[in-house]
């Protein structure tokens, strides 16, 4: 679990004009920067501060993460299903790494 | 769960205190069933096995005795923290190392047949006689045949590794060897298993057969059972492993503890898993 | 505010009155006001959902819905820095709900704070109390 790896979990099967729920788990350790390591010096924080979700080219969520949420942040919510399938997941750390995923959706 | 709002919360208070001390019980779920992804269920309730010697009258999963949200989370693969260790697992897996220049998957092929129910049988006696845990086994693959590095005793990477190997086992029963070979292992686990230790002088015995389903502080005792590690702990965040677990209750009752890997802990796991006959292999778990 | 004699009126042990949230501590205050800049914020339809008890504060699930919401913020009153998480919700949102685990130091109130799209702001808030474990917890 030492790099950042998400996943993901799109409903099997999605129906345009109904909402469908997304699952997703990124590993991370959420340093809150609020930690002293054995020597006494703070650990620098070091989080996921923002993730995003679009669909379609639109936004689904827009999240701002602080220092307490959980390691391997978690975050489930409802997207729109319409006639687009492509949908793309983006976390952003701290120092400016960003992380994204982009997963088709099964419309039927 | 409660819902409520602030104008609800004073109207509320006395429902606060009923459930309280609902909570105060700490006996394991009556009929809860752990049911993975809606598929496979796994036994977290049986007979002891007859070297128990009615000690307790039922077997009972850790998973028992753990909040409904903590419960929730075991039952879900994609809710399970741990199986983000085990897909690392599977990629270290399929991934070569060391100066052979192999994968565990050169040798042993696909995990999901090569490795069912290697993880119930664990620890399990050597082909020189010698008890050896699941880290062990790897361990021995990595510097033997692929000349890589040995992997530190609860690291990540081993506990990914464990991890991997142990859901190949999943649902499988608990089928640890006693006898024979592993008797005299057994032996010294057990004699461990009663033995008292550190300023507390708390032994196995003391919490998890004569007192579990009581509280320890805020804390609910289980059976301590193994049969679910490694074991993603929501205090740590992370996968733990079965020896890491036993160095913390040591530690806990004011004692010197023995290190992990010792050959003290590989007793006392083989032991306890054997405590654990009857129920099915979870590892990975979700604990408090 | 709620006295010892009204809380054995009501026929509960005096314990249960410091587990009453009976205000929101100074640095949510400030975290609140800032997220509204300053607007007063009304109790509305506002739902957050947490376990009453959390066996671990290391991961406590929550969930927040506020029905036609533009955002939803959630603070945690007892926790060194207050604020936890902001959701903003976009045009193919399928709902305004969302679901998270967070970190809470220890039993306190958890708010959550919608603002709504004329730009009023709404709030709920939920007890969590957070067991301290017997096990080097």
């Amino acid at each position: 679990m030492s790099e950042v790896k998400p996943r993901i979990r799109l409903p099997r099967s999605a129906t345009a004009g109904k909402a469908a729920e997304i699952k997703t788990l990124v590993s991370h350790v959420m340093e809150t920067g609020l930690r002293k390591d054995a020597d006494g010096n703070t650990i620098p924080r070091k989080i996921i501060n923002r993730f995003t979700c679009e669909y379609g080219g639109d936004m689904v969520i827009d999240m701002e993460l602080e220092g307490a949420v959980s390691a391997n942040p978690y975050v489930e919510f409802d997207i729109m299903v319409g006639d687009a399938t492509e949908v793309v997941f983006t976390w952003y750390e701290d120092g400016g790494n960003v992380y994204t995923e982009t997963k088709e959706l099964s419309v039927g | 769960m409660k819902t409520l709002t602030l104008s609800k919360l004073l109207a509320s208070a006395a429902m606060c205190a009923v459930a309280l001390s609902g909570a105060a019980t700490a006996q394991p779920h009556p009929d809860a069933e752990l049911i993975i992804e809606g598929e496979l269920q796994l036994k977290v309730r049986s007979e002891p096995a007859a070297h128990m010697d009615g000690a307790v009258p039922e077997i009972y999963s850790g998973w028992l005795f753990r909040a409904d949200e903590t419960r929730a989370l075991q039952m879900d693969d994609f809710e399970n923290p741990a199986m983000l260790g085990v897909e690392d697992g599977e990629a270290m897996w399929n991934t070569a190392e060391g100066a052979a220049g192999q994968s565990c998957a050169d040798c042993h092929g696909d995990a999901a047949e090569s490795m069912k129910g290697v993880r119930a049988a664990m620890p399990k006696v050597n082909a020189d006689g010698v008890l050896w845990s699941t880290e062990d086994y790897i361990n021995n693959c990595r510097t033997e045949r692929m000349e890589a590095d040995a992997l530190k005793w609860n690291s990540g990477p081993l506990n990914n590794m464990v991890a991997y190997i142990s859901v190949q086992s999943r649902g499988m029963p608990v089928a640890v060897q006693i006898d024979g070979e592993a008797e005299p292992y057994w032996e010294r686990g057990k004699e461990m298993y009663y033995t008292r230790y550190g300023q507390l002088e708390l032994s196995c015995a003391s919490c998890h057969e004569e007192n579990y389903g009581m509280n320890i502080r805020a804390d609910h005792l289980s059976q301590g059972q193994i049969n679910g590690f490694p074991t993603y702990r929501l205090k740590q965040a992370k996968l733990i492993s079965t020896h890491n677990r036993f160095r913390g209750c040591i530690r806990d009752t004011r004692a010197e503890s023995f290190p992990m890997g010792s050959d003290e802990f590989r007793a006392l796991e083989l032991y306890v898993a054997s405590r654990g006959l009857g129920l099915d292999v979870e590892g990975v778990a979700v604990r408090n | 505010m709620i006295t010892r004699r009204e809380t054995m009126a009501l026929g509960l042990g005096a314990a249960t009155v410091t587990l009453l949230p009976i205000s929101v501590s100074a640095a949510a205050d400030d975290a609140i006001a800032a997220y509204t800049g300053g607007a007063s914020v009304t109790e509305g339809d506002v739902m957050i959902t947490a376990p009453e008890i959390a066996e671990n504060g290391n991961t406590v699930p929550i969930s927040v819905e506020a029905p036609g919401a533009a955002e939803i913020a959630i603070y945690a009153d007892g926790n060194p820095t207050p604020g936890v998480a902001v959701f903003k919700f976009g045009p193919a949102a399928g709902s305004h709900r969302a679901s998270t685990r967070i970190r809470l130091g220890g039993t306190q109130d958890v708010f959550a704070v919608a603002k709504m799209p004329d730009g009023s702001f709404q709030q709920a808030a939920v007890e969590v109390k957070v067991t301290i474990g017997g096990c080097g917890g």
